[in-house]
């Protein structure tokens, strides 16, 4: 049975179905417990699975995600949460060099099921540390998977997927979807693959690839082509690592042109590599270059101003499908 | 603040002699590397621990196979402890198929979780907050095994170490953290690293107690290790034992030490953990000139077979650089 529920309400009934279903499963990191978690994901879970299952810890991300690791590797399914995805640079070593390189040195012998939950995104006046997008520097280590969820549907079958999983998974939760996004989500098991795109609109003529909170202002801007009678397709990545080639190339094929959109800086971002990919493997398909729409190459302002300046929105983003669509 | 109970814990002739044994087989491992470095038959990654060998011994010595371990880099012999085959681990050093990670890295890159050993990266104090969380689920299912957990003074400067023995403190967690201290951290000596004489002295700060210990004596380090063994089966908490040691080598087998003075290295070998021992056993009568010749020649033909199975085990083939990233890749 569906009903709707917000993206954060997804979060938190993935949490505790999970939990429920697998006492390996339990969740840690800061202010998680008693509390309910900084934005509230938690709530509810330590009243129910108790102080074992959901574990308040210090101002210690790396050790949150060190910790996680040593109870993976004796058959624990950690949730790691960092607090703001912007924290989790203060953990970069235990992801990239611990977690993501396990597997590997250990001969295939042993797996890292771990989830590490990083609330990610701007748009919520949250300033330099608290309105990150780092994605790409873990799209970047081979041994991680990495998603990004839009809508509450995802959030709810991804964050099944990835706990699940026998890999190490980051999990990017978008903040300002929080709350502001409602949507059907059934009440029992459904699981959103990892690697598998979803279209979010159907066109003809020009694909638009994104993910996260840029999925709105992308349909928006879609929407607005239409008028001109340009049909857009646009495709909600989900997952960044792997992302799903097979979607995106079959959408290519039937549109000759793309535009990649993310709130995430430009270099390097995850639109350079979809870019280069495309062109490396179908640039023959294309008719136009491969644009791209993204954060500037600059931090996170506080100001609601400069914020606003920095954000992709439905305008941006409707400008350059004009310029793609007029080649 | 709690101290740790000197109990004397009772070692059998044939436990001493088992201890000797390790003593003799660790050495002759780390010298065997050494010398195959030399020869260029090892490429690198070489980290010895000859000189401290009384610490991996004193402390892994009698340990269940459910307790775990978190070696550093010069505690090769730790695996070979917990029951890694010599023949693997010199496969893993060769960065043979047969080694441990398949050729993938070398030393102590690679763990076995059947026999409690976890693998660490290069960063050095990384595998404190991993044994943390070894140390939590021991808690969570409220058994009595434990964790030791190794990291040399130069590691207890970072962020991890802080991390996790604070964690490890608030939640009195069975993991014994053990601290080499062989003076340098690469060429920094510790007194350029640390305001304070005894990272045992840091234990105080997340409420458990620290000693510092003469690394060098074997069964000083047993007794040692097996207080804050009882302790922390107990459900006491952890404990960190600091052995004062000195590495004879340098960092890696190319580090010439020039940073040292040949005085400072003689001092140190006048106090050499083997001989030390061996005097010991003999002035016992636990160790004979006959049982002492077969103790070598064990530890000589370990060695020799663990070398020629290395020698001529095969390589990786190519396409193992990109297999075992995900659980789900296909075997080779």
């Amino acid at each position: 049975m569906s009903r709707e529920v917000t993206y954060l309400e997804a979060i938190r009934e993935a949490l505790a179905e999970e939990m429920r279903r697998d006492p390996k499963v339990f969740v840690l990191g800061e202010d998680v417990g008693a509390y309910g978690g900084a934005f509230g994901a938690t709530q509810g879970l330590y009243e129910e699975f108790g102080e074992q299952r959901v574990l308040d810890t210090p101002i210690s991300e790396s050790a949150i995600v060190g910790i996680s690791i040593g109870a993976a590797l004796r058959g624990y399914r950690p949730v790691a949460e960092m607090q703001f995805a912007d924290f989790i640079s203060c953990a970069f070593d235990q992801i990239v060099n611990q977690a993501a390189t396990l597997r590997y040195r250990y001969g295939g012998r042993a797996s890292v099921p771990i989830v590490i939950r990083a609330p990610s995104g701007g748009n919520v006046g949250g300033g330099l540390y608290h309105s990150q997008n780092p994605e790409a520097w873990f799209v970047h280590r081979p041994g991680l998977k990495v998603v990004a969820p839009s809508t509450p549907f995802d959030a709810k079958g991804l964050l099944k997927a990835a706990i699940r999983d026998n890999d190490p998974v980051v999990y990017f939760e978008h903040k300002y979807l929080y709350r502001r996004e409602k949507g059907p989500v059934p009440e029992g098991d459904e699981i959103v693959p990892i690697g598998v795109a979803a279209a979010r609109r159907e066109g003809d003529d020009i694909t638009l690839l994104t993910y996260g909170a840029m999925v709105t202002p992308s349909l928006e801007a879609a929407d607005r082509l239409a008028k001109d009678g340009v049909e857009v397709e646009v495709i909600d990545l989900r997952s960044l690592l792997p992302y799903d080639k097979d979607a995106i190339f079959a959408s290519l094929e039937k549109t000759s042109r793309v535009l990649i959109v993310h709130e995430d800086v430009k270099t390097l971002g995850i639109g350079a590599e979809l870019s280069a990919v495309i062109m490396e493997e179908r640039f023959g398909a294309l008719d136009a270059p491969v644009l791209r729409v993204t954060y500037p190459d600059t931090h996170c302002p506080f100001s609601h101003m400069l914020e606003q300046a920095n954000l992709p929105n439905a305008d941006t983003i409707t400008d350059a499908l004009r310029r793609l669509a007029a080649y | 603040m709690a101290t740790i109970k000197r109990t004397k814990f009772k070692l059998l002739p044939g436990q001493l002699l088992e201890m000797f044994y390790w003593l003799k087989l660790i050495r002759a491992f780390d010298e065997r590397l050494s010398i195959l470095v030399r020869q260029g038959k090892v490429r690198s990654g070489v980290y010895t621990g000859i000189g401290q060998e009384a610490i991996i011994v004193g402390t892994a010595f009698g340990l269940r196979k459910e307790d775990y371990i978190c070696p550093l880099h010069r505690d090769l012999g730790s695996f070979l402890m917990k029951g890694v085959e010599a023949r693997v681990m010199m496969s893993q050093m060769f960065g043979k198929v047969t080694g441990l990670s398949k050729g993938r890295d070398s030393a102590l890159h690679s763990g076995v979780n059947e026999l409690g050993i976890f693998g660490n990266t290069s960063m050095l104090g990384s595998n404190l907050p991993v044994a943390a969380g070894l140390a939590l689920t021991f808690r969570m299912e409220g058994t009595d095994n434990v964790v030791i957990a190794y990291f040399g003074e130069g590691a207890s400067n970072t962020g991890d170490f802080h991390e996790a023995l604070n964690f490890a403190g608030v939640h009195r967690l069975p993991v014994v953290f053990v601290c080499e201290n062989n003076q340098y951290a690469y060429s920094v000596p510790v007194e350029k690293s640390m305001a304070i004489d005894d990272v045992a002295d840091r234990a105080a700060s997340y409420g458990f107690p620290g000693v510092a210990i003469n690394g060098n004596d074997v069964l000083a380090v047993y007794q040692s290790t097996q207080g804050a063994l009882a302790r922390a089966r107990a459900g006491e908490g952890p404990t960190l034992i600091e052995c004062k040691t000195y590495r004879w080598h340098g960092h890696s087998e190319h580090d010439k030490a020039f940073y040292r003075t040949d005085e400072e290295l003689a001092m140190w070998k006048s106090r050499d953990p083997i001989p030390t021992f061996t005097t010991y056993l003999k002035g016992l009568r636990v160790l004979t000139d006959e049982n002492l010749r077969e103790i070598e020649a064990r530890v000589t033909k370990t060695i020799d077979d663990a070398v020629e199975f290395a020698v001529s085990a095969p390589d990786p083939m190519p396409d193992e650089a990109v297999r075992d990233l995900y659980t789900g890749d296909p075997e080779p």
